[in-house]
């Protein structure tokens, strides 16, 4: 059994914002006399993380999953709560901790611009106290699984977003991290950027059995690469559990598209009094509750002559998009 | 704070030099644009000013010429540098890995003063071409205190700024902090006269600050003037001792309010 890696208990943190009228009247009130809000955005959560585990946190914007990453890091110190990672307290910074995690924000670049990839793969290694041999060795390894040999000497400006992308999930794993905070990892890339980023994050988490945390609004990557999912809404976990459980409770149904081969049957089938999603031609979509499926399928396939079925899974980017605005954990 | 060891060191100034030579016309530049010690020696000079503070034409020249490559040499910049980077979140991925951001915008400004050496060297060339009678050849022994105490007063300006930069956690705006620090760095300094031409109420406590030890000394040592070293080393090396711990402590905290905010 996996080991916890990391543990949050009654974690808040409170930022303190200060807020402005607009007009001349509120300029010249906010010059004098600062008006400074402490707003909490994040509501003393909980929540423990095991070794190896790929966990995804899901929440529309500021609803605080930036935060949390970032805590967990110790980029930012919590205003309330305890979190321990990896036997350590984050916020301390001690380079015993640093050396096993990384931040890899898909917004964020720490490769220096106009240099090319492999003096920020060498700087980094010479930071991480790795010896020349072993990083030279470590560099063609993670270059070969990201594909980006012939990336290394051409300066980073000069690269596509997607190599750059992939440049700087090397600069951040050259020193073997057993953790890793991903924030957005995917932003901004195309599909088969993102498709390819995914593939090697899943064979580095088998390969080293790191853990992952993740941000994304790319659902694709959270069902992708995590099993487990964190929600959270206004700073609070709503959910904490499975995707499969999260998606099967929130879509108890599935949309069958059927195409007859006469409109005769397409007319019947609109007034059979089943709920109908879409209607083209000789086309028409049904939405069915799961546990009759089977049963209304079959009257469908004898009572009618049907040309071709097909049964669509409920979009998931839909599902969650529904959980995180409606709230309705 | 993370050490830093001779590897790291090493490679930060071989990877932040080559960065630099990315910007050698930039440099060119900035190093021309350092040449403020010689429109100063030229009012001076034309106004018969030295003889009130009997220093002869020659002495003043290669003060100003001293102070160029003082100048040169312990320009800093951090806190405009480190404002950015703090305000749109790009320090995040320096603060979690184990080296302190600031041994970074150090070796830079190490790999700059490397970068700006050749220009310096034709500047002043061309100084020595149009004042041929300033040439001289300082001994070894003064050249290496002169670059020793260099070094010192680019320490000294660097931690300034540092603790200046700091504060960009709790005001934002650090810089303009720097800018008004900025003029007395200018006057008090002796870059724009020695510091021996200044009022004996001013010279009764400028000694005590930072400023002097900055350029004055510095150039004066270069130049062969006279100058009392013993005393001018241990003042820097006591402001180093002051600014070093008072940062250390600045940067603890400003990195607790640390909102990695743009990111």
């Amino acid at each position: 059994m996996n080991k916890k890696i990391i543990n949050v208990s009654n974690l808040s943190k409170s930022f303190d914002i200060s807020s402005k009228q607009p007009g001349l009247k509120g300029t010249l009130k906010h010059f004098f006399k600062r008006e400074i809000k402490s707003i909490e955005v994040i509501k003393s959560i909980n929540f423990e993380i095991k070794e190896g585990e790929i966990v995804g946190f899901l929440g529309a914007n500021g609803a605080g999953k930036t935060t949390i990453l970032k805590m967990l890091c110790g980029l930012i110190y919590p205003s309330e709560g305890e979190i321990i990672v990896s036997d350590h307290l984050p916020y301390k910074r001690r380079a015993s901790f640093l050396k096993k995690i990384t931040l890899i924000m898909g917004q964020k670049q720490q490769l220096i611009w106009d240099l090319p990839p492999i003096e920020s793969f060498n700087l980094n290694a010479a930071i991480y106290d790795i010896d020349k041999f072993e990083a030279k060795k470590r560099i063609k390894k993670l270059s070969n699984m990201l594909e980006i040999e012939n990336e290394l000497y051409i300066p980073v400006r000069k690269l596509s977003l997607g190599q750059r992308m992939k440049a700087e999930l090397l600069a951040a794993l050259i020193h073997k991290p057993n953790i890793l905070f991903l924030d957005e990892p995917t932003l901004g890339l195309d599909i088969n950027a993102q498709r390819n980023l995914r593939k090697f994050l899943q064979i580095y988490n088998k390969e080293t059995n790191a853990t992952i945390c993740l941000t994304s609004h790319y659902m694709k990557d959270i069902t992708s690469l995590c099993k487990r999912v964190i929600c959270i809404h206004e700073g609070s976990i709503t959910y904490d559990g499975k995707l499969d459980k999260l998606l099967k409770k929130f879509s108890p149904e599935k949309d069958i598209t059927i195409t007859c081969r006469t409109y005769k049957d397409v007319e019947k089938l609109s007034n059979s009094g089943l709920i109908i999603k879409n209607r083209n031609q000789k086309e028409i979509t049904l939405t069915i509750k799961k546990d009759e499926i089977k049963f209304i399928l079959k009257e469908i396939l004898n009572k009618y002559d049907i040309e071709d079925l097909f049964i669509n899974e409920p979009p998931i980017d839909e599902i969650i998009g529904e959980v995180l605005v409606n709230k309705i954990l | 704070m993370s050490n830093l060891n001779r590897n790291k060191l090493i490679t930060l100034l071989k990877v932040q030099y080559s960065n630099m030579l990315e910007y050698r016309v930039e440099i060119a530049l900035w190093a021309i644009s350092g040449i403020i010690p010689f429109f100063m020696l030229n009012i001076w000079t034309n106004n018969n000013l030295n003889e009130s503070i009997n220093m002869s034409n020659i002495m003043l020249s290669r003060y100003f010429l001293s102070a160029f490559f003082v100048r040169q040499f312990s320009v800093v910049w951090v806190v405009f540098t480190f404002e950015e980077d703090a305000l749109l979140g790009k320090i995040s991925p320096y603060l979690i890995q184990p080296l302190n951001p600031f041994f970074r915008y150090f070796a830079q400004h190490i790999a700059e003063q490397i970068t700006r050496l050749p220009f310096a060297i034709i500047i002043a060339i061309i100084f020595f071409l149009v004042n041929p009678e300033s040439i001289w050849i300082p001994s070894l022994s003064i050249f290496l205190l002169s670059s020793i105490s260099t070094f010192f007063s680019f320490l000294i300006q660097f931690l300034i700024q540092s603790i200046i930069s700091c504060l960009c956690f709790w005001t934002e705006k650090a810089s303009s902090i720097e800018r008004l620090l900025f003029i007395p760095t200018l006057f008090l300094s002796g870059l724009l006269a020695p510091v021996i031409s200044f009022p004996d109420y001013v010279k009764s406590w400028i000694y005590i600050t930072p400023f002097p030890y900055l350029i004055d000394f510095p150039a004066n040592l270069l130049a062969g003037n006279m100058t009392n070293v013993i005393s001018g080393f241990i003042m820097q090396i006591f402001w180093i001792l002051i600014l070093f711990p008072l940062f250390k402590r600045i940067w603890f905290l400003g990195t607790k309010k640390y909102t990695a905010m743009g990111s």
